[in-house]
């Protein structure tokens, strides 16, 4: 977990203060000014009541530009950002039809699949557009399995170690609609505390008691165990049917990846299930891909449930859930989500199953292991030429998500439209993805980057980070021209 | 010694009687006080005493590490999943082609009644065209939430043109069709606002009913009466209606049964109670209308009226994902408060262009709509008397719905005859159907029965076809 620095934290809350004394005075006005135009409502209540919106209204309207930059070209190592105007303040923000050419620092393409690739999207999946069609218009049950969809899931589970696999058409809904049909009331669901938002409705969805444990603390996980267990129920003391323990492979807000092993042996210990969300670690970690078991030397026979996406690695679009024969069958006549939503798109389909034969080597070339040793050594460098300029970089090695602290919320705008202007697209994260104090610019390095485009970014970072004032470690004494020798 | 303890005694005992018997001493307010007074107001005192003492409770002391211990060791929880048995290994039919009125199911060709491609844009030459331009251009997957350079130019088009198709101010896509209901419903109420919604709304719906946390209230499936009484009892109920924010969730086209909801009645009722309307068109956008614009259209209410406007995009438009419209607050409030379009990755970009081109179609053809509504007003009429099954649907619904006549007993054996009718109906005549299935997950109380999707595509022996199998196979199978 990140701990501020003592000063920072005070000039952050002292500029939080000032700017809620602005919002306060401003809605203050409004009030003052147009109390005739807030009173005609009719009768209805207001859709937000008072300060349920505050936060929006008066401070993310005022940095509104950073985020939902629109692009008019695919998310690869290079793209175009399509460049918008206010005349009001940032309220509303219009379109223009001029683009700039950007260095991509922001988007999930940890394997360089986003654009239009020889072997994936030309030919393969124009074919397969061509022969099933954009969409079945149907569920998974009904009408909406084709033959791509079986190839698919068989590949997955060899991909992932499992014994079989199940596929959804968007990763956000595979949570929200799995977890409900795995557990409901009388079970228990023990959360790492920075899951993500799809976990934690579908541990809210599924009825079950939810309770929290420290982030990667396994000694503390252990202690909530134990507690639960020799308690059982709140109020009616029976013992819990059943516990299932959730965890993440790479946090994306952090970087980090989860301490799996220590988790793992804690669960057998105590009898609870593991379910693993994979999202941002399939196909971007491990020697050959296989995603944060392979990484941290877990056998995947110990995890019970592996979740995870193929829209990062794998530039598609959808979800998948990997376990033994029994739970996924037990899930096709369950599962609402494969009961009741139209079934994936067959194109999208295409796209995952080709992009996992290419990182499985199967396409006959040796692209796919290229391509992980390329972001492996992508992520490592830039890690380690940032974490030398002094800023704070949080992560562990081998990860390909890098987040830089901020924490002052002005510098939230003043580091974003500043790399923008230097043709370099960065993502920044304020609350309420991260805690109020922890503001942070967030990197997702891709395979498909070269050594010059980080070169590039890094010398950009750091003019960037000595204009706004991140730099809070001291500064090494290896400076760029010297890498870049080094390099040559 | 001795002598000295009796001695001791027998004054203890002088000294007791002489209390006992002392002449009275004071006299306090007409009360002489007697010795023996003395001695009942010390009684008086000691069970004062023990009245207020606490009763007695064993300590309480928490469970050593040791008794944990044990009682981890004992614990055995159920297995993850119940056991398999031999109807759960039911596999469903794999298409070897486009899911389009045609399609070819294990090498033979089949009539297609089980995808809602209404307008018959599966397998569309210019839908396909578009797609083919954008895969080209973006590739396949838009690597990102909306908020991280997820937006491409074709969804903000996208969104302008279903806005203005519509005739509303904007409207926000999702990346996914059911997602789309069970975000938009936690997005506006909260714990605290009432809802009262169908008894017959699908589980997207119900789910996002649940994740709200607001007070639920059902009324009667497609019951005005039943939802006029809802709404007053909840009005009456309700003390502070300008404080507390009230919705009517209802679905245009019921998926499960078929039937569409009376929209001016809505409107009217919700009116008189101050109540927002939530609408679920995921059947009838592109379907119901002189020009498809959905249920507004055909009932002739300005579409301002209705608050939120949900659905798919996975049936008549022929792609995946959704989209919600309503006014320009309704929209901007989502941008950061609904948690599928938050933190979700956005819709593929080559999904969106087709919606663009499906929808562009739509306008420029408008007589495929009376194409749809002559197919289902002819399925309909030899639908009427199919033996041991009835129609339960609306006769202008694309989704034709039947049930069985009389009940076999449980719900489980209705399953079983349904499922061998459409087995059998698609081994011995190749016309795929589907049956209603319920997940244990789903709290819907209504009928299951048969369900045909009716597209403009069908010809007029494909229906005849299907309407003949399903009646021989019917009279054989319900005997």
């Amino acid at each position: 977990m990140v701990r501020s620095p003592y000063f920072t934290t005070l000039t952050t809350l002292l500029s939080y203060r000032i700017l809620f004394l602005f919002g306060h005075l401003r809605d203050l006005f409004e009030k003052l000014l147009d109390w005739s135009k807030l009173n005609n409502l009719q009768g209805y209540a207001p859709i937000c009541f008072g300060y349920e919106d505050f936060y929006t209204r008066r401070l993310h309207l005022r940095i509104q530009d950073c985020f939902e930059r629109p692009i008019a070209s695919a998310p690869d190592a290079w793209f175009d950002v399509v460049e918008r105007y206010s005349n009001d303040n940032n309220k509303t923000l219009c379109r223009t039809e001029k683009t700039t050419k950007c260095l991509n620092l922001g988007s999930y393409n940890y394997l360089g699949f986003a654009a239009a690739d020889e072997y994936c999207s030309t030919p393969r999946v124009i074919r397969s557009l061509k022969q099933y069609s954009v969409s079945t218009c149907s569920a998974r049950v009904d009408g909406g399995t084709t033959k791509l969809h079986v190839e698919l899931e068989d590949l997955i589970a060899r991909f992932v170690g499992k014994p079989a696999a199940i596929l959804f058409g968007m990763g956000y809904a595979t949570n929200s609609a799995i977890i409900p049909a795995l557990i409901g009331k009388g079970g228990l669901i023990i959360s790492d505390s920075l899951n993500h938002n799809s976990i934690v409705n579908g541990a809210r969805g599924s009825g079950a008691t939810i309770r929290v444990f420290q982030h990667n603390n396994a000694s503390h996980l252990e202690e909530v165990l134990r507690e639960q267990i020799a308690y059982g129920q709140p109020h009616m003391y029976r013992p819990w049917n059943k516990i299932i323990v959730i965890i993440e492979g790479i946090y994306s807000m952090e970087g980090e990846f989860c301490k799996l092993p220590e988790i793992i042996a804690v669960c057998k210990k105590y009898k609870a299930y593991t379910y693993l969300d994979e999202a941002h670690s399939i196909g971007a970690v491990g020697r050959t891909g296989r995603g944060v078991c392979e990484q941290l030397g877990v056998d995947t026979a110990d995890v019970d449930i592996m979740m995870g996406t193929l829209t990062k690695s794998f530039g598609s679009c959808g979800g998948y859930i990997a376990a033994s024969k029994e739970i996924i069958q037990y899930l096709k006549q369950t599962c609402p989500a494969h009961l009741y939503a139209t079934s994936m798109s067959p194109p999208a389909v295409q796209q995952a199953i080709s992009s996992m034969k290419v990182i499985l080597g199967e396409d006959g070339t040796n692209r796919g292991a290229k391509k992980l040793t390329q972001i492996r050594e992508n992520s490592n460098f830039f890690r380690s030429e940032l974490q030398k300029m002094g800023f704070e970089v949080l992560g562990d090695k081998d990860s390909p998500i890098m987040p830089i602290m901020l924490y002052n919320i002005a510098k939230i705008p003043a580091f974003s439209r500043e790399c923008l202007s230097q043709n370099l697209a960065i993502v920044t994260i304020a609350f309420p993805y991260t805690p109020l104090l922890l503001a942070r610019a967030r990197i997702c390095i891709s395979a498909a980057h070269t050594r010059e485009d980080l070169i590039k970014a890094l010398e950009v970072i750091s003019k960037v980070g000595d204009l706004v004032g991140i730099k809070y470690f001291p500064v090494e004494h290896l400076t760029l021209d010297k890498v870049k020798t080094s390099t040559k | 010694m001795a002598l000295a303890m009796v001695n001791v005694t027998a004054s203890v005992l002088d000294w007791v009687s002489s209390a006992f018997d002392a002449p009275t001493r004071a006299v306090v307010f007409g009360v002489p006080i007697d010795g023996h007074l003395v001695v009942e107001a010390l009684l008086v005192v000691v069970i004062l005493f023990q009245l207020t003492r606490k009763s007695y409770k064993p300590p309480k002391k928490p469970l050593t590490e040791k008794e944990i211990d044990e009682l981890c060791d004992d614990w055995v929880p159920e297995p993850l999943t119940p056991q398999i048995t031999e109807d759960m290994m039911y596999e469903p039919p794999t298409l070897e082609s486009a899911a389009g009125p045609h399609a070819i199911v294990n090498g033979k060709e089949v009539v297609n009644f089980a995808s809602a491609n209404y307008l018959g844009l599966v397998g569309n030459e210019k839908i396909t065209d578009s797609c083919v331009g954008a895969l080209e251009k973006y590739g396949v997957g838009s690597c990102g939430p909306r908020g991280f350079y997820g937006t491409i130019d074709v969804h903000l088009d996208c969104e302008q043109k279903i806005a203005k198709f519509l005739g509303t101010p904007d409207s926000i896509l999702y990346s996914y069709g059911i997602s789309t209901i069970f975000s938009v419903i936690p997005a506006f109420c909260k714990k605290g606002d009432i809802i009262v919604a169908d008894e017959g709304v699908h589980w997207a719906v119900q789910n996002g009913l649940y994740l709200s946390r607001s007070t639920v209230v059902y009324f009667k499936h497609n019951d005005m009466k039943s939802l006029e009484n809802k709404l007053e009892e909840v009005t009456r109920r309700s003390k502070h209606p300008e404080k507390v924010r009230r919705y009517i969730v209802v679905e245009a086209i019921y998926q499960n049964s078929g039937q569409i909801a009376p929209l001016d009645e809505i409107v009217r009722l919700k009116e008189k109670y101050r109540f927002r309307i939530i609408l679920d068109e995921s059947h009838s956008f592109g379907v119901l209308g002189s020009s498809g614009r959905g249920l507004a259209d055909h009932c002739g209410v300005p579409v301002e009226k209705i608050d939120i406007i949900t659905a798919g995009m996975g049936n008549a438009l022929a792609t995946d994902g959704g989209f919600c419209t309503g006014s320009v607050r309704v929209v901007d409030h989502q941008r950061l408060s609904s948690s599928g379009y938050v933190f979700s990755a956005s819709l593929p970009p080559y999904l969106a262009s087709a919606a663009i081109a499906a929808v562009d179609y739509l306008e420029e053809n408008p007589s495929v709509l009376s194409k749809l509504r002559t197919n289902i007003a002819t399925f309909f009429y030899e639908l009427s008397d199919v033996p041991g099954l009835v129609l339960a649907s609306h006769i202008l619904s694309p989704i034709v719905f039947l049930k069985l006549k009389k009940s076999t007993g449980t719900g489980k054996t209705d399953m079983d005859l349904l499922d061998s009718i459409a087995k059998q109906v698609l081994e011995e005549d190749s016309v795929l159907i589907a049956t209603t299935k319920r997940s244990s997950l789903d709290k819907c109380k209504l009928p299951i029965g048969l369900r045909f999707f009716v597209s403009a595509s069908h010809s007029e022996s494909d229906l005849l076809k299907a309407a003949a199998s399903l009646k021989r196979v019917a009279a054989l199978v319900i005997s």
